[in-house]
C-alpha cells in the first residue's frame, strides 16, 4: 500500500506545538517512545490511537500535568519545562473527565479560572459572558454545576478552556460518553473554535470524529507515531470502498477503488457482507495490524 | 498574587456553601469533650488553681485549630483523587508558592472559624478567659504549622486512604498527648522530652498560659513559626511530586 508521510512529519513555518523525541516511562512501561510532532498555527490536529497508546500522556505532558521523561516540547515557542508558566498561558485544556467544581456555579467555576490566568475583573466578566453565549449556556450561569447534564458540563469545560483566549486548545477525548446528538453539537463547536483561529490538538479513539474534524491526523501505537498526514492521504493507498465479511477466522476486509468493484466482489460471497467506505480505522489497521478500538 | 487569591477564593466559596454543616461539624467533638470531661468532672479536678473547664478550653482551642487546619488535606485529596480539580490548578500559570499559600490560608481560615465555635461553646459554661494578642498569635501560628503540614502531606500521598492513615498516626496521637487534656508536666521526664518535640504541645501551653492570664513560654513563639516555615517549604517542594 501507499505509505503516507512518515512518522514525525514536519510542517513548514514556525510550529505552534513542537514535540521532539518525547519520552515517558512508567516503571518498565514506555508510554511514549520518542514522539516527534510539529503542529502549525490554526490547524486542527487529531491524535488517534487505541486506549493506552499514549494519547492522554502526551497532552498531560504538554499541559504540565505530567513530568517530561525525556525529549523537548514547546508551545508557541515557550519550552514547557524551562518556561513552564508562559507555556501554560498559551493553552487551554479540556480533559476527558469532568473536572469542574460541582459545588460551585458555572459562573464561579469560570471566574476562578479567569483569576488563575490573571484576567482583570472587567475582562473576566466579559469573557465569562462571551464564552457562555458561545457555548449556548448563558442562561445557566448561576446554576450549580451538579445540576447540569453531561453535555452541558462538557460545554462549560470548553468555555472555561477558551475564556483566557489561548492560542492552543487541547481536547482530550472531548465527546467520550456523550450521545450522538450532543457529540455532533460539540463537533460543530470545535469547528467554530478552529475557524476563529485557535490551534486544536485533539485526542480521540472515535474514527468518525478524527475524519470529520481533523486537518491532519497522527496514528499513535505503543507510544510511537506510525503515520502523520491528512485523513484522505492516510486512507488513499487502500482504495475508497471496503467490504467486511465473517469467516471462521474472524472478520475479513477487502478494499476496492470503486463501489462497483466492491459490489462485484461481494456478490460472490455466500454469507452476509457489509459494504462501506474506507475509513481511518482501515488505514490504522493496515499500518499496525490492530484496530483503534 | 492572583494565583493565591484564586486558590483561596475557591476554598472560601466551598466553605461558604457548606458553612452550616462545617460549623456543626466543628462543634460536635469540642461540645462532647466539654460535657464529658469538663462539666461532668466539675470542680473535682483542678490544675494550678484553675478548674478543669478553664484548663480544657484553651487545650481544645489548640487541638481544634490543629485538626481543622489539617483538615484542608482531605479537601485537597478529594479535589486531587476524585474530582481532578487539582489539575485545573496544575494546568494554570500559577506558581507552587501561590498554590501552597492559597491552600494554607484556606486551612488557617477554617482553624480560626473552629476557634470561634469553641469560644462560643464555652460561654454557657461561664468560663472567663483572656484572649489577648498573644493568644491569637499562638493560635494563628499553630494553624499555619498544621495547614502547611496538611498541604505537604496531601501532595505526597498516593491515595486518599494513605491520607487517612497519616491522620490516624500523626494527628490523633498529637491531639491526645499534646497537652490538650492534661498537663504534659505530669508525665515522666522522658515522655515530656518527646512530647515537647510536638508543635501542638507548645501551642497548647502558650494558648493556655495567655488564656489563664499567665506569661507564656517565649520558646513557643519561636518553635511554631520555625516549624511552620519548615513544613511550608516541604509543601512547596511536594507540589511537583504530585505530577505523575
Amino acid at each position: 500500500m501507499c505509505m503516507p508521510s512518515g512518522p514525525g512529519a514536519r510542517v513548514r513555518g514556525k510550529p505552534m506545538i513542537r514535540i521532539d523525541q518525547l519520552i515517558k516511562t512508567y516503571g518498565s512501561v514506555k508510554a511514549l517512545d520518542g514522539v516527534d510532532l510539529h503542529v502549525p498555527a490554526g490547524q486542527l490536529f487529531a491524535y488517534l490511537g487505541p486506549n493506552g497508546a499514549g494519547k492522554t500522556t502526551t497532552i498531560r505532558i504538554l499541559t504540565g500535568l505530567t513530568k517530561l521523561g525525556g525529549g523537548r516540547a514547546s508551545l508557541n515557542g515557550h519550552d514547557i519545562e524551562k518556561d513552564a508558566l508562559a507555556a501554560k498561558r498559551q493553552c487551554g485544556l479540556v480533559p476527558q473527565y469532568i473536572n469542574l467544581d460541582s459545588e460551585l456555579t458555572v459562573y464561579e467555576n469560570l471566574d476562578i479560572h479567569g483569576r488563575l490566568f490573571d484576567m482583570k475583573p472587567a475582562v473576566r466578566e466579559a469573557g465569562i459572558n462571551e464564552m457562555l453565549t458561545y457555548v449556548e449556556l448563558r442562561d445557566r450561569s448561576d446554576s450549580l454545576v451538579k445540576q447540569l447534564s453531561g453535555g452541558m458540563k462538557r460545554r462549560v469545560m470548553v468555555a472555561r478552556a477558551l475564556m483566557h483566549s489561548p492560542r492552543i486548545l487541547f481536547l482530550d477525548e472531548p465527546t467520550v460518553g456523550l450521545d450522538a446528538n450532543i457529540r455532533r453539537r460539540i463537533w460543530a463547536l470545535i469547528k467554530k473554535i478552529q475557524q476563529d483561529g485557535t490551534t486544536i490538538f485533539l485526542t480521540t479513539h472515535y474514527i468518525e470524529e478524527a475524519e470529520f474534524l481533523a486537518d491532519r491526523v497522527a496514528f499513535l501505537d505503543n507510544g510511537r507515531i506510525v503515520a502523520v498526514d491528512a485523513p484522505l492521504k492516510l486512507m488513499a493507498g487502500l482504495g475508497k470502498w471496503a467490504i467486511d465479511w465473517l469467516t471462521d477466522n474472524g472478520m475479513q476486509t477487502s478494499y476496492f477503488p470503486s463501489r462497483e468493484a466492491a459490489r462485484e466482489s461481494a456478490a460472490v460471497r455466500e454469507n452476509g457482507f457489509t459494504l462501506r467506505r474506507v475509513n481511518l480505522e482501515d488505514a490504522f489497521l493496515s499500518l499496525t495490524g490492530k484496530k483503534v478500538h | 498574587m492572583h494565583g493565591i487569591l484564586a486558590v483561596y477564593l475557591r476554598e472560601a466559596l466551598i466553605l461558604k456553601r457548606r458553612l452550616k454543616r462545617q460549623l456543626a461539624g466543628m462543634a460536635v467533638s469540642p461540645l462532647l469533650y466539654l460535657i464529658a470531661f469538663g462539666y461532668a468532672m466539675g470542680d473535682s479536678v483542678q490544675f494550678g488553681g484553675h478548674t478543669y473547664l478553664e484548663f480544657l478550653i484553651p487545650g481544645l482551642v489548640a487541638m481544634s485549630s490543629m485538626t481543622q487546619s489539617f483538615g484542608i488535606s482531605t479537601d485537597i485529596n478529594v479535589a486531587r483523587f476524585y474530582w481532578y480539580i487539582f489539575e485545573e490548578f496544575q494546568a494554570a500559570p500559577v506558581s507552587n508558592f501561590a498554590y501552597v499559600t492559597g491552600e494554607v490560608l484556606a486551612g488557617m481560615t477554617r482553624a480560626l472559624l473552629s476557634i470561634g465555635v469553641i469560644l462560643v461553646l464555652g460561654l454557657p459554661f461561664g468560663v472567663v478567659l483572656h484572649y489577648g494578642p498573644l493568644f491569637w498569635l499562638a493560635a494563628i501560628l499553630n494553624s499555619f504549622v498544621f495547614a502547611s503540614l496538611a498541604v505537604a502531606l496531601a501532595m505526597l500521598v498516593k491515595s486518599h486512604a494513605d491520607q487517612s492513615l497519616l491522620t490516624s498516626f500523626v494527628i490523633t496521637p498529637m491531639a491526645f498527648l499534646g497537652g490538650t487534656f492534661f498537663p504534659v508536666e505530669r508525665l515522666p521526664v522522658w515522655a515530656q522530652k518527646i512530647l515537647f518535640l510536638l508543635p501542638l504541645t507548645h501551642a497548647s501551653n502558650a494558648i493556655r498560659a495567655v488564656a489563664l492570664g499567665e506569661m507564656p513560654d517565649w520558646r513557643a513563639y519561636l518553635v511554631l513559626p520555625l516549624t511552620g516555615v519548615a513544613f511550608f517549604i516541604l509543601a512547596l517542594g511536594s507540589v511537583n511530586h504530585a505530577r505523575d
